[in-house]
Formats: C-alpha cells, sequence, structure tokens
C-alpha cells in the first residue's frame, strides 16, 4: 500500500495497524410490503490507511461520514463486511481483526481499547466505580481480590482522581470525571492502541482542555498510539500529528497536520475548514466561506464517480464518472481527488503580523 | 453598553430559582444585560450558568418548579422589525392588556399566562431552540407551522398566509419552497428545519430573535450557513438577537456584545473585540485560553481551569469563581459578592477593579502578589 | 446525527475543593454532603424517589396491611370461615355499640353489639332481623373462640378481636345465605385471593422474561418468531380462554390442587405482558454504551446479560411485576365469581362473591358485596405502588 511505502520509506516503523480496502455495509430502510430493504448504505466505503506507533491520527468528518463505524470495525465491535484490519502486536505478530473470532478476537481487544463518547450511557449506573473500571481485570481473569483494587486504585489516581471514588455510583461524577473513568477503564489493561471516539465533544470547554491535556500525558506516559475521532476540527488540529478527513465513508484526504490545515489538497477539506468559526473577531470578514449546499446526498444512494462533486465548485465531467484513487499527493500527503495536483486551496494556518496580531495565511 | 439610544430589552437583577426537595438551585443569580435594537449580543457560558434559563425567563417559560423570584425585565412594548410593511392589519385583540406602544413593560409582572404575553410571543419577540426536528410537531406540515404562526397574530386570509409562508421559506434559503411547505419535520434534515424554525419565528417580524444554541446539533458547515443566514436577515431587517452558545468561535463570528456567565452571574460584559482581546475578568480569560486556536498548529498545550463547575446547590461563599481562580484575593474574594462595576470599555464583577473601575492599592497589592 | 453536547446537565458531583497538582491533572477531595447520594447505589436512589411519591407510598401501606392481615387471618376473623349457623341467614350487620340501653332501662357501657330478633314473613317467607336492645353481646379483645392452627404451627384459639361468650355469634358485617360470618370469610378470603397472585407471577415472570430477554438480545429470526407466539397468546380471547381450561379440569381435583392449576392457568396469559416489557428493555439496553463496553471488556455473553444487562432493568422488573398481580386477582375472583375457578369449601373473594350473583340478594343483603369492595382496594393499592415503582425505576430521572 502506498501508505506504508511511503512510511517505510521515511525510515519508520512498521505501522502498528494497517487498515486496507474497509468496507462496512449495512441494511438500507425497510420498505414495501414485506419489509425489505432493498438499498444498501456504505457506511465505510472503502477506506485504506495506517497508523504508525505513537502517533495521534486525527479522523474528521461531519455526521454521517463513518467515521464512527470505522472505530467500530477496527476494534471489532463491527464485523466488517470486506476489507481487513492489521494490527501488529509488540511481538511483531499481525492478526486480521475482521476475521479473528473468539479468544484471538479477545486478545486482540486487550490491545486496542475505546474511550466513549457520552459519559453518561458509557458506564454502567447500576455499577461502582471498581466494579466498571475493573471489569476488564475480571473478565479475562487478571486479576482479583486486593490485587485488583490496588491497580483500579492505581489507574484512578492516573487519570486524576482519587482512591477513594472506587465505592461510588457513575451518578456522582460529572461529566469531565466520567470521562476520566472511561479513560481509567480503557487504559488499565495497558494497551497500545486506543481509539477515542468523540471522546472530549459532549465536554463543556475547559473540562475539554483538562481532558485533552490528560490525554496526552497518558500517551507519554503509557507508550500509546491514539486514534482520535472527532468532528470538532479545532481540537483535532490541537492533538494530532497527522489528520484523516472522511467524507461519505471514503476518505478525502490524509495528511500531516500542518499541512492540512495550512494548505488543503481536497476541496471538501477546504470547505470544512472554512466552515469553523474561529474564536476572534479580527478574523470576521477575512478567509473565503467556501459555500456548501445544504443537501447532504442519501447514504443509500450515493452519487457516482467522486462522492463529492454534487457540492464540489471546481468539479468537472470526470469527477461524475471516475471515482479518484487515495494516491499520494504534495508533501507526502494522501488525497482522492483528480484535480488535487492542479487545484490551490485555501487553508487556515495564522501566521503573526507585524504587531504580533494573527492574520490567516493567504492561499497560494 | 454605550448605546444612545434606549435599549428593546433591559434585563435587571434577574433572579430565577429552582426549587426541589434537595434545596434551592439558583440558576439565575442576578443578571443585568441588554439588547439594543438591531444588534446581536451574544450570551456565553458553559454547563450550569444559567443563560439558558436566562432566556426562557424572558418569555415566561420557565416551568415548576423554578420561578422568577425577583427583578424585571422591561420590554419596549409593540417593538417590531422593519422588513415590509405589515401585509396585514395585526389582530384586534379583545382587550389590549399592558403598555402603549414604545413604552417599557415589565414581562416578568406579566406572568406567562397572561393575554399580553402571548402577544408578544412569536409576535415581537420569537425563539429558536437548539434541536430543530423536536422543536418542530412531526403531526404538521410547515406550511401549517406557518400559517399557523401568522394567524395568531394577525387578521390575513389563509391563502395570505400560506403565500407569504412560501416568501419566509424562500428567504431563508430552502430551495423549492411551494413543496416545502408540505413537509413534515422528518421529511427534512437537521439544517433545513433550523431554516424552517428561523422562518416561523420570523414570520411575524419580530424586533428580537432568541436563539437558544440553534446550531450545536448542526454539522459544522451546515452551521456555517445557518449564522450565515441569520446575520444577512439581521442585515435585511434590522431585528436584533440574544443568541446563547457555549462556542466561542460562533460568539467571535456575529457577536456585536457579549455577556459571559457563570454559575447564574454576569461576571463580563462587553463589546465582542473587548472581550475576545482586552478581557478583565479571570474566568474570561482563562476560558478564552482554554480553546484551541485553529490555524494555531498542533500540538498546542492547553491552558486549563483548574476544578470544575461546582453544583448549583453547592454554591461557592462569596464571589462564585473564586475556589478556581487564580487571581484570587484571600478574604475578600470568599466572603463577599462583586458588584458590577463599569470600566471604560465593559463590565466586571470582580474584585479586582473596584466601584470607580479603578484598581485600587489593596487590589493592586494582591495582584502584584498573585503575580497578575 | 451530529454531536450535541449535553450541556444544560449540571454535573451531578459536588467537589468542594479543587487543587490541581500537575497541569490539566485535578486531586478531590470528598465533600461530607451529599456523600450519601454519591454511595447510594441505584435501589437507594430508587427508594428515595418511590418515597416521595405519597400516593405510593399510601397504596404500599395499604399493601403490606392486607397481606398482613391475610398472614394472620386465622387470628384477626372473629369466627372460623365455614361455622354457619341457620338462625341467620342473610342476618344484616351489627352495630358496635358503646353505650346503649335496654328495654328495662338499664345501661350497658362497654363494646358490645345487638343481637337479633328475627321475624319471618309468613307471605313471603323473607326474615326480617331488628337489633335487640335486650340482648347485649360483649365484644373484647384477645378473646377465644373457635380453634385454628396457626401457619400450621401450633393450634390455638384465641381471636384478636369476638364475643367474650364463645357461644355467641357476632355479624360484624352480616351474615351470608348459609349463616356464616361475612367478616370472617372475607379475611380468610384474603389469603387465596391475594396469594393465587404471587404465585401467577411468579411462573409468568420465569416464562416471560425468559422468552422475552432471548427476543430482545438477539433480535432477528428468533425475536420474529417469539414475537408471533407472544402476539398468538395475546390474541386469544383471555376469559373464553380461562373458562374452557378451567372447565377442563377434573371435578374430583383436591382443591388444593386446583388452585395450583387455576394459577396456571392465569400465568399463562400473563407471560405475554412481561414478555414485551423485557424485550423492549434488552432492546433498547442492547444499544447502550455500557454494554458494548462490557463486550469490549471481554465478557462473555453470560456474564455480559446477567452481570452487566439484567441489574440495569431490574427496576422495570419489579415495576412490571407488581402491575401484573392486579390483574391476577381481578382475573382468579372472575373465575371463581363465575363459578369455575376455585370452589367451595376454599374461600376466596371470587368464591365468596358468588353470593351475590342474584338480584334478590343484592337488594336485600347487600353487604354481601364487601368482598367485591375488597377486590377494588387491594387492586388499587396494588396499582398505586407499581405505577411509583415504574415512576422511581428509571436511572436517569432527577
Amino acid at each position: 500500500m502506498n501508505d506504508v511505502q511511503t512510511a517505510q520509506a521515511r525510515g519508520a516503523e512498521p505501522p502498528i495497524l494497517e487498515v486496507r480496502d474497509l468496507e462496512m455495509r449495512f441494511p438500507g430502510p425497510k420498505q414495501g410490503f414485506f419489509r425489505r430493504s432493498h438499498s444498501e448504505i456504505h457506511a465505510v466505503n472503502g477506506v485504506s490507511f495506517s497508523i504508525r506507533p505513537g502517533e495521534v491520527l486525527g479522523l474528521v468528518g461531519e455526521s454521517g461520514c463513518g467515521k464512527s463505524t470505522l472505530g467500530r470495525c477496527i476494534v471489532g465491535s463491527h464485523r466488517a463486511s470486506a476489507g481487513q484490519v492489521l494490527y501488529r502486536d509488540a511481538q511483531g505478530g499481525v492478526t486480521d481483526v475482521v476475521s479473528a473470532r473468539g479468544a484471538t478476537l479477545r486478545r486482540l481487544q486487550r490491545d486496542v481499547r475505546v474511550i466513549f463518547q457520552d459519559p453518561f450511557s458509557s458506564l454502567n449506573p447500576r455499577m461502582t466505580v471498581m466494579q466498571i473500571v475493573g471489569d476488564p481485570l475480571v473478565a479475562t481473569g487478571t486479576a482479583s481480590g486486593s490485587e485488583l483494587e490496588d491497580r483500579v486504585g492505581d489507574m484512578l489516581v492516573k487519570v486524576g482522581l482519587s482512591r477513594e471514588h472506587m465505592r461510588r455510583y457513575p451518578h456522582a461524577f460529572s461529566g469531565g470525571e466520567r470521562q476520566r473513568l472511561n479513560i481509567a477503564r480503557a487504559l488499565i489493561m495497558n494497551p497500545r492502541l486506543v481509539i477515542a471516539d468523540e471522546a472530549v465533544s459532549a465536554l463543556d470547554v475547559s473540562v475539554r482542555a483538562q481532558i485533552l491535556n490528560l490525554l496526552r500525558e497518558l500517551q507519554e506516559d503509557f507508550n500509546l498510539t491514539y486514534l482520535f475521532i472527532s468532528h470538532d476540527l479545532s481540537v483535532v488540529e490541537s492533538l494530532c500529528d497527522r489528520v484523516a478527513v472522511m467524507y461519505l465513508g471514503r476518505i478525502a484526504e490524509l495528511a500531516d497536520t500542518e499541512d492540512l490545515y495550512a494548505a488543503p489538497q481536497h476541496p471538501y477539506t477546504e470547505a470544512l475548514l472554512s466552515a469553523v468559526p474561529r474564536p476572534d473577531p479580527r478574523l470576521r470578514g477575512t478567509g473565503r466561506r467556501v459555500a456548501l449546499p445544504d443537501d447532504f446526498p442519501d447514504p443509500a444512494n450515493p452519487p457516482s464517480g467522486c462522492f463529492f462533486h454534487t457540492r464540489c465548485s471546481y468539479a468537472t465531467e470526470q469527477c461524475t464518472i471516475e471515482r479518484p484513487a487515495l494516491v499520494p499527493g504534495k508533501d507526502g500527503a494522501l488525497v482522492s481527488c483528480h484535480r488535487a495536483s492542479e487545484l490551490n486551496l485555501m487553508g487556515v494556518a495564522i501566521d503573526g503580523d507585524a504587531d504580533g496580531r494573527p492574520v490567516p495565511l493567504q492561499a497560494g | 453598553m454605550n448605546s444612545e439610544s434606549k435599549p428593546l430589552l433591559q434585563i435587571e437583577n434577574l433572579k430565577t430559582y429552582y426549587y426541589a426537595d434537595e434545596g434551592v438551585t439558583r440558576s439565575v443569580d442576578g443578571v443585568t444585560l441588554s439588547v439594543p435594537a438591531g444588534k446581536t449580543v451574544c450570551v456565553v457560558g458553559e454547563s450550569g450558568c444559567g443563560k439558558s434559563v436566562t432566556a426562557r425567563s424572558i418569555l415566561g417559560l420557565v416551568d415548576t418548579p423554578g420561578k422568577i423570584v425577583d427583578g424585571s425585565i422591561r420590554w419596549r412594548s409593540g417593538a417590531k422589525c422593519g422588513e415590509q410593511p405589515a401585509a396585514s392589519a395585526p389582530k384586534k385583540r379583545d382587550r389590549e392588556v399592558g403598555g402603549d406602544e414604545g413604552e417599557y413593560i415589565d414581562l416578568v409582572k406579566l406572568g406567562p399566562r397572561s393575554e399580553r404575553m402571548r402577544q408578544i410571543r412569536g409576535n415581537e419577540i420569537s425563539m429558536i431552540f437548539q434541536e430543530p426536528m423536536a422543536s418542530l410537531s412531526p403531526m404538521y406540515t410547515i406550511g401549517q407551522h406557518l400559517v399557523e404562526a401568522m394567524r395568531l397574530h394577525r387578521k390575513i386570509s389563509e391563502k395570505d398566509a400560506w403565500a407569504r409562508g412560501v416568501e419566509m421559506l424562500r428567504s431563508v434559503g430552502i430551495p423549492r419552497p411551494e413543496q416545502r411547505m408540505n413537509n413534515y419535520s422528518f421529511q427534512m434534515s437537521g439544517g433545513m428545519c433550523q431554516r424552517a424554525m428561523i422562518a416561523i419565528a420570523l414570520a411575524c417580524d419580530p424586533a428580537l430573535l432568541i436563539a437558544d444554541e440553534p446550531t450545536t446539533a448542526l454539522d459544522v458547515t451546515t452551521q456555517a450557513r445557518i449564522i450565515e443566514l441569520l446575520a444577512d436577515v439581521q442585515e435585511r431587517t434590522g431585528m436584533a438577537m440574544l443568541f446563547i452558545t457555549h462556542d466561542l468561535g460562533v460568539v467571535a463570528e456575529i457577536a456585536d456584545e457579549v455577556a459571559v456567565m457563570y454559575l447564574g452571574t454576569v461576571v463580563e460584559q462587553g463589546a465582542v473585540y473587548d472581550i475576545f482581546h482586552r478581557p478583565q475578568h479571570p474566568y474570561t480569560k482563562a476560558l478564552l485560553a482554554s480553546v484551541p486556536t485553529m490555524g494555531g498548529g498542533p500540538r498546542q498545550a492547553l491552558r486549563t481551569i483548574r476544578g470544575q463547575v461546582p453544583h448549583p446547590l453547592n454554591r461557592p461563599q462569596g464571589c462564585p469563581f473564586h475556589p478556581r481562580c487564580d487571581s484570587m484575593i484571600e478574604g475578600i474574594c470568599d466572603v463577599s459578592v462583586p458588584q458590577e462595576t463599569l470600566l471604560e470599555r465593559s463590565r466586571v464583577s470582580c474584585f479586582l477593579y473596584d466601584e470607580d473601575g479603578e484598581s485600587n492599592e489593596a487590589t493592586r497589592v494582591a495582584r502584584e502578589v498573585v503575580g497578575k | 446525527m451530529s454531536i450535541k453536547p449535553d450541556l444544560d446537565r449540571v454535573p451531578a458531583t459536588s467537589e468542594a475543593e479543587a487543587t490541581s497538582t500537575r497541569q490539566g491533572r485535578v486531586d478531590t477531595e470528598a465533600a461530607t454532603d451529599k456523600k450519601s447520594i454519591q454511595t447510594a447505589s441505584q435501589g437507594k436512589l430508587m427508594w428515595r424517589a418511590f418515597r416521595r411519591n405519597k400516593l405510593a407510598v399510601a397504596g404500599g401501606v395499604v399493601v403490606i396491611a392486607i397481606y398482613l392481615v391475610a398472614l394472620f387471618a386465622d387470628f384477626l376473623a372473629p369466627a372460623a370461615p365455614g361455622t354457619f349457623n341457620s338462625d341467620y341467614l342473610y342476618a344484616p350487620p351489627q352495630r358496635v355499640h358503646v353505650v346503649s340501653t335496654d328495654s328495662a332501662g338499664e345501661r350497658t357501657v362497654g363494646l358490645h353489639v345487638l343481637g337479633y330478633v328475627s321475624e319471618m314473613d309468613p307471605d313471603t317467607y323473607a326474615i326480617t332481623y331488628e337489633p335487640n336492645p335486650d340482648d347485649v353481646i360483649e365484644m373484647g379483645f384477645f378473646v377465644e373462640g373457635d380453634p385454628y392452627r396457626f401457619l400450621g404451627l401450633f393450634d390455638s384459639s384465641t381471636h384478636l378481636f369476638g364475643p367474650v361468650d364463645a357461644q355467641d355469634k357476632v355479624f360484624l358485617l352480616g351474615a351470608d345465605s348459609s349463616g356464616r360470618d361475612v367478616l370472617s370469610r372475607l379475611i380468610h378470603g384474603a389469603r387465596i385471593s391475594m396469594t393465587v397472585g404471587l404465585l401467577g407471577v411468579a411462573f409468568a415472570f420465569v416464562l416471560g422474561v425468559l422468552l422475552g430477554g432471548i427476543s430482545g438480545y438477539f433480535g432477528g429470526k428468533v425475536d420474529t418468531v417469539i414475537q408471533r407466539l407472544v402476539e398468538l397468546f395475546m390474541s386469544i380471547p383471555t376469559l373464553p380462554l380461562w373458562l374452557g381450561l378451567a372447565a377442563a379440569l377434573p371435578r374430583d381435583m383436591t382443591p388444593l390442587t386446583r388452585y395450583f392449576a387455576i394459577t396456571v392457568i392465569l400465568a399463562i396469559v400473563a407471560w405475554t405482558d412481561l414478555a414485551r416489557v423485557t424485550r423492549g428493555r434488552f432492546l433498547s439496553l442492547r444499544q447502550e454504551e455500557f454494554v458494548t463496553a462490557a463486550h469490549l471488556d471481554g465478557n462473555r455473553l453470560p456474564r455480559v446479560l446477567f452481570r452487566h444487562m439484567l441489574p440495569s432493568f431490574s427496576s422495570h422488573l419489579i415495576a412490571s411485576l407488581t402491575l401484573s398481580i392486579p390483574g391476577m386477582i381481578l382475573a382468579e375472583t372472575s373465575l371463581s365469581f363465575l363459578g369455575v375457578g376455585l370452589q367451595a369449601p376454599i374461600v376466596s373473594w371470587g368464591v365468596l362473591l358468588q353470593d351475590a350473583q342474584n338480584i334478590r340478594a343484592i337488594a336485600t343483603a347487600p353487604w354481601l358485596m364487601a368482598p367485591g369492595a375488597a377486590v377494588v382496594i387491594a387492586v388499587l393499592a396494588l396499582n398505586f405502588v407499581g405505577d411509583g415503582l415504574r415512576d422511581a425505576a428509571d436511572p436517569y430521572s432527577q
């Protein structure tokens, strides 16, 4: 795969996770007298990329783009319809999550863990913190009794809570604290890859900052690799090394964070970036807002050729016929756009002017 | 804050409390702010700060066990925005209750069930909410919603109301409005629903639109278009807007004035530029520092506010923010509640500034000690 | 759709002080107030919520009282349910007096009732009863009366209240067609009527939860099959079904066997409700993120079902069970009233109501409908309790 070759060309280690042509199909809405679904929704429609060990890879997109489904397929919660998810463990052995079953799958799920989005529904309201955070240890028979208590207690301290919280129930905690519990549960088995599925989206702004900082510290402490799924572009920018942008089940662009935000290569990325409101009133009126028509295509009936062509201001006839492949673009990025090499798109990087005041980088 | 003309809406020391078995929750605890005609005031804050309850108090939408216990909300009676001359005469009511045109009436005194309040809702002050799909009844079409909104307040035939409804939908950017009139809410996307909501809210040319997190549930690209739409409408009609949000980016895009709330009080308010670039209150400063900046590059270290928002039943003594404040002055901030001070360009509720807007000796020394 | 932060939800915790150690880390000290709420389990929270519902609490008190009555029926009833006396056919209820004067002007003070003077009308053969001020029957507490075996443990003949002289008869709620004391029979009837419901519900529970759980958890074809089965059972008209099944029971069954057979018959229809409720809960629980998390933690399916999912809806289950009992009570009452349920000599409220089946009885001896009132009170009380439990069962309601 291109990505692997690029990575190896850069002299990096082999990737910890490699996704190849992943597809996830769901039956469409049931219609007709016999309530059969006549259509299929391709939530994930041919996705390939890899994650380098130790990096933070961001996965962004709007609702319906398939990023959450992709996360679930990677961790084995959904069984993908086609493709492979190759996980490389610490010894170098490679397993395919998609075809793994039973004990193999369970072993994989100790190494690849998820931090869930909703702090309220992801913790069982009938179980104490001790039971929730310790559940992976109990379920796999790894620890019990006082050793269990010690390990849970240590983990709680590491995420910024205290040992006394073990006896409490989730309803006693605020949203931010519950996310810490979520993180504790995810990390207690010492995983290598953590998928954060909108882990901070449901939190207040100030709490979000705390959790993001915590995630960064924990990455260093535990030597983790993150796949950070989010719809919030500014959060993704502040945390991630590389970012992948998804649209309707496909990857539009995958690039280093700085490059993506300063000089996007896919028109959707450009539109997405320009739509994010910036917390600086001086930037009002600057920056070309790329207007996208409201109509999100029906996922059960996506457009032909390039999925984005119906809303793209740069679309040509080729775009309506031929699906663009994810190929290398400039600066080591991957783009799926026929016109990537010729377009000059505008990013949102901020430069300082003479007085140190921010000024958006001009395109080109 | 320095508008020469009298404001459209003036909230003075509003207090809305919720009474429950566990105790009294002081959701809004002394809020003073005003909305000048034709401007956008954004109320920003995190969860529990009382911004939504404030908005609902204005239109008397506070349900038991909550009630407004103190303060006044003065509204310029009869105010409407002037996009076009009224295509129809306002409805004659059985009896006119409340103030004459141009005079101020106190919405708190009106009471939520009064006839006058019903005349104001949807007619002089409109409101849109966070979940567009949930705000529209699935039993009625968009057209029926629009027609009802108009016929409640105007003497207008159904045919004329329908035609105006189509125009309203067109003006909010909904393509093929004639067909959309017959759609139900579940047949439309979130963005489209929100546009329809805006059309319904604006059907009677209200002078003030209260928007309670209208874009929080929408995708970022849809959000951008809705914000544009609102700005556009405002420019066309001269309508004022009270916009509630937690998203500082949105605030920066649309606000003329900003009020920052924390635990039921307004800690700072002023022109948007001053709030963002010359914040005075420690909470405002901390909030701005904890938001990642787009274009600021990867791996930004975000400054955090230590601790978390306390449960409203456990309000700290004195200044509500003091347990989390780096500039807290012992003996003052944890004892008394700061009053609002008028500074050169904004108002702050903080002991770092005394009544004259000057920082006095004690606080200056304290600030040095704290290393401000 | 898009992610919407739950911003209107105020943090439930009440950490009094927070000090930061490293940037982004928070060390919290436990707040002393509210600690009880924080460590309170779901059950405790539910109890608190239930307590606030005055109607439910009142209903609970009544239900407990009725079950206590059923438990101590022998002791509480003034007479044994079977004792009859042809002198007192359809005798009206006797008023309890504290002071009365007899025809000779003598005053009696103390708890007592007045005996009857009966006359038979020669034309209609109707017997009329008048209170006889000269026949003073003293009442007392802890009196000796008909012997009984207390809960099968020991023999006793003490009754809570009754005539001081064991030869006298007292009819506080009148007598029935055989001269038996309605009040005593009512009290004994509680025993049968209230427990039939419990047993029936137990059977229905096992069947309903099992099938409903399987249906809701696995979905797909299994779900379809089981749901059609449920619908089949629900679409059969219940009364004819019961009548048919009850009538098919052999006549020579012992009363006890018949009792169990009736409970099984009742359960056959009641399980469908429970199955539906269970299925609904499992379906919604299946999608909860904590169930996904439980799977991803490495739990096998049985552990996910019993350790993670079942506790989550046990409160709903209790509420549903409580709400099923009134239906059982009404069913048994109806069947027995129609003559196909329990039979004499078993005493249940339904059996008692057989006496109230004709107009003559209702017109001239309305006290025979007292068991009907008892059924109404019991059913209402149980419904209030069940509603209260159901309202309190939602873990996220404030």
